[in-house]
């Protein structure tokens, strides 16, 4: 029988021929990664045990990013044992401030997240690297201690949707659109304990900074992955930056799926999901009148050079409406630098924009652009639950780039057609 | 196992920003998180909730990110287990791996309701209402889990095939 990619990936690594949805297996996985607010829990659990080494500490992979720099005290305490186990541990990958990025951009772009690879990481969006067709999962803190002292970890071979969108993309529509759209359809459940599985002539043609966005929001409809088949553009991010061995997978012609989803995307308009739920979204055209407070471009979903560039492409010579912040948050180092050389942060900056150095910040209301009681934000984050940004009774807006740069110059929810014609 | 308690009744898709706000997790301090817990959905539940009391809930619950914080402050506020129509699939292992009693039963989710006393053997999963005198059955956990609930936790499991076979 055929398998799927996410199948054949667990198969290997629990050193089985086959493997079928459902089925529990003990694999080993090749990366095992934390943050500043879930590591320093993972690190307690993990000397609990009493050892004096982890299972591989070049596969052990620790990125301060959610509220560092140092937002207060508490913080700065959490980042410090981050930093002291790395430096105990011989962690070589840990990434200070000043090298560091929001963990998402930054492991695939310093090469440490590659094809064929299984991944967990304590942190929800890392099935971001399914975008590299990688399997990758987020996981608790107390399963990351477990896979530091032994490099396994347990699961539960999910069953696998695949998606197929038809059709060529219009101009200013992206990944974010296409993913937003999907969970708009299927709900925030709608692929739970799954994997996704994201194909068809839309996806061929779709840059790899679209495809991260679409796998990092697989959580976001209860998936497990969000994997894409690798193909050239995937070969050419990963050629300069891969330091160790990768490998590419594919599905079998007759791997077998829970359903297959099909969307034809020729006339998709840009999407905006609704607060309170990533699911509610609707095309841009459909809003109506919403005025709004602050905008905020980044984050592990939209913070690579690509969503830069568009926003940019829509803030060239324009100005930031006088009643809204926009804040601008490049992912990683490289990706800021690159936007420095570009003359993009000069754009931002000349329409009015703050741009800060990558953080998590103020996607899960952490610092960096917190909402007051009843004001709104268009975000192009991956969560506008309750609360999520700020005050309980602040609004969140999610959507690409485009129509955030595009809502920061017109003070209200827009088009990107609005501003650049 | 018994486990008996008042029910708190709770929607669909009850997300981990609303089980505890990240504006609370510069520290992972239980005592703390138990202050916020389940803040942004019922501002008022951690001044309400008694040790014991059990949280009754629908579709996919504890969806959205993985802290492990969120069934730790459930935990930590005295909650004895949480009942679910189903769960988000990280929030189901956390709640393994940190101890928190968790149980699927889409018929107790639609027919318990506030206030409901249940009982509720851990280990047949056989939930009763003592309140309207009804009795639901909670999905079983696969043998792999059980295994780890037998051996007192995810990390007691590992410490174990630790000092067996090394690392």
């Amino acid at each position: 029988m055929g398998m799927t990619i996410s199948e054949k990936i667990l198969a290997d690594h629990a050193g089985l021929a086959q493997v079928s949805p459902g089925q529990l297996i003990i694999a080993r996985v090749d990366v095992v990664m934390g943050n500043d607010i879930t590591a320093p829990v993972a690190i307690k659990e993990f000397e609990k045990l009493g050892l004096d080494r982890v299972f591989n500490p070049e596969a052990i992979v620790l990125v301060p990013d959610h509220f560092t720099p140092n937002k207060d005290i508490k913080s700065a305490e959490l980042a410090k044992t981050v930093r002291e186990f790395a430096k105990k541990h011989k962690i070589t990958n840990y990434f200070e401030v000043g090298r560091m990025g929001i963990e998402h951009c930054l492991l695939p772009e310093a090469g440490l997240a590659l094809p064929g690879d299984l991944i967990i990481g304590a942190d929800s969006h890392t099935v971001t690297y399914g975008a590299l067709g990688a399997f990758a999962t987020g996981v608790g803190s107390t399963d990351m201690a477990a896979a530091m002292a032994t490099g396994e970890v347990w699961f539960k071979v999910p069953e696998t949707i695949k998606f197929i969108y038809h059709g060529k993309l219009q101009p200013w529509v992206g990944g974010k659109d296409l993913i937003l759209h999907t969970i708009g359809d299927i709900g925030v459940d709608g692929a739970r304990y799954m994997a996704m599985e994201f194909t068809g002539e839309a996806i061929d043609s779709l840059p790899m900074d679209g495809r991260f966005t679409m796998a990092n929001m697989a959580i976001e409809a209860g998936g497990k992955a969000g994997m894409f088949i690798p193909d050239e553009a995937v070969l050419e991010y990963v050629q300069e930056r891969a330091k160790r061995p990768y490998r590419l997978y594919k599905s079998d012609p007759d791997a077998v799926y829970a359903r297959v989803v099909e969307y034809d995307v020729s006339n998709l308009e840009p999407q905006v999901a609704l607060p309170h739920s990533p699911e509610n979204a609707r095309p841009v055209s459909q809003v109506g009148n919403i005025t709004i407070d602050q905008v905020i471009i980044g984050s592990c979903t939209n913070g690579r050079i690509q969503d830069l560039r568009e926003a940019a492409q829509v803030l060239q010579g324009k100005s930031v409406h006088p009643d809204v912040r926009l804040i601008i948050i490049p992912g990683t180092q490289s990706i800021y630098l690159q936007a420095v050389h570009e003359g993009l942060v000069e754009t931002f900056i000349k329409a009015g924009a703050v741009v800060s150095t990558p953080t998590c910040g103020p996607c899960l209301g952490g610092y960096m652009g917190i909402l007051a009681k009843g004001e709104r934000a268009v975000s192009t984050t991956n969560r506008n639950f309750v609360g999520r940004m700020g005050h309980p009774e602040s609004e969140v807006y999610l959507t690409g780039p485009a129509v955030a740069a595009a809502s920061a110059v017109t003070g209200k929810i827009s088009a990107p057609q609005e501003v650049v014609g | 196992m018994k486990i008996t308690g008042r029910v708190w009744k709770f929607g669909h898709d009850v997300d981990t920003d609303a089980i505890i706000p990240a504006r609370y997790m510069n520290t992972f301090d239980p005592a703390e998180m138990a202050r916020h817990c389940m803040e942004d959905a019922d501002p008022a539940f951690a001044s309400k909730v008694q040790k014991g009391d059990i949280i009754v809930a629908g579709k996919n619950f504890g969806c959205g990110s993985s802290r492990e914080h969120a069934p730790i402050a459930i935990k930590a506020a005295g909650v004895s287990c949480v009942v679910a129509q189903s769960f988000a699939r990280i929030f189901y292992r956390n709640s393994f791996n940190i101890g928190l009693p968790i149980f699927e039963s889409p018929a107790a989710a639609e027919a318990v309701q506030e206030g409901d006393v249940l009982e509720i053997d851990a280990t047949s999963g056989l939930i009763t209402n003592l309140t309207r005198n009804e009795k639901y059955q909670a999905t079983p956990f696969p043998e792999f889990m059980q295994q780890l609930i037998a051996a007192g936790g995810l990390m007691n499991y590992v410490a174990e095939r630790v000092k067996k076979v090394g690392v």
